[in-house]
């Protein structure tokens, strides 16, 4: 009986992968879309064995409630429900296969040749010393990404509305 | 067994393969987006794996958090762009969309 965290990584992994793999796989957009949230929760649950509690919650509040929700009502107002079987059709699959075959091998010899430095730690909550850093050290990168989250906001309420005539405007 | 640096660096590396699969071979433009959302969180768990077993501190997730506040925005304004597009063309296959004007 291997220990509980050696299975907890395990399951974990097999739901991000395997929801990966519908994601790359399924025939039906639908599908995809409904399997990157087993992807994410099994990505979030990952973050919490690396003690990064904070970034778990995160994950699941902006993925899965926002950016998934998003994709959702953008595949489903874009593809016609008629020809929803073939609504992801796939195209040049060898020459994806061939590139993915070898960067696959790139990661791994990399992954697995390299005498990387680490060392077990145990798992600690890191929430409190996330806030320091981000109201210390990385200050001038948290206002800005408030205005990259501004501009992104205009931006796509700008490209996403239909243009408006007003009775007083000609052409 | 103990649950080390590769093992968290292998499922980010078939991550990434998968999006990079999922990004090459679709044609609907939501299917790419979805391959794009998969690299960038096979990057995001790289990141947090390198931090909780080589360097310690936050820094890792403080890339991590940016990560997805970039990746949030993005979906956004590509999400817009497509509806965008299928109000024009009735369709978001990308090898339809070759024309720059009308």
């Amino acid at each position: 009986m291997p220990p509980l965290s050696v299975l907890a990584f395990l399951a974990l992994a097999g739901l991000t992968l395997g929801s990966a793999g519908v994601v790359a796989f399924s025939k039906n957009i639908i599908y995809s879309t409904l399997a990157l949230l087993g992807t994410f929760l099994g990505i979030a649950g990952l973050y919490i064995t690396l003690s990064a509690d904070f970034l778990a919650a995160t994950q699941i509040l902006v993925y899965v409630g926002g950016t998934l929700t998003l994709i959702l009502f953008a595949a489903m107002l874009t593809s016609r429900i008629e020809d929803m079987k073939v609504s992801n059709p796939q195209t040049g699959i060898f020459a994806a296969f061939g590139l993915v075959t070898v960067v696959l091998l790139v990661l791994g010899k990399v992954a697995t040749m390299t005498e990387w430095p680490s060392e077990i730690r145990s798992v600690t909550p890191s929430t409190a010393k996330l806030g320091h850093a981000f109201l210390g050290e990385f200050l001038l990168p948290f206002e800005v990404a408030s205005v990259v989250l501004l501009a992104a906001m205009i931006g796509s309420v700008v490209l996403a509305r239909r243009a408006v005539k007003r009775a007083w405007e000609k052409g | 067994m103990e649950i080390g640096l590769v093992h968290y660096l292998s499922v980010a590396a078939v991550l990434f393969g998968l999006g990079l699969f999922t990004v090459m071979t679709r044609r609907n433009a939501v299917g790419i987006l979805l391959g794009v959302e998969l690299i960038l969180n096979a990057a995001a768990l790289n990141f947090v794996a390198f931090e909780h077993f080589v360097a310690g501190g936050v820094s890792g997730q403080v890339f991590t958090v940016f990560i997805i506040v970039l990746a949030a925005s993005e979906a956004a304004i590509a999400l817009a762009i497509v509806l965008t597009v299928y109000r024009n063309y009735r369709s978001i296959m990308a090898d339809r969309l070759v024309g720059l004007k009308n």
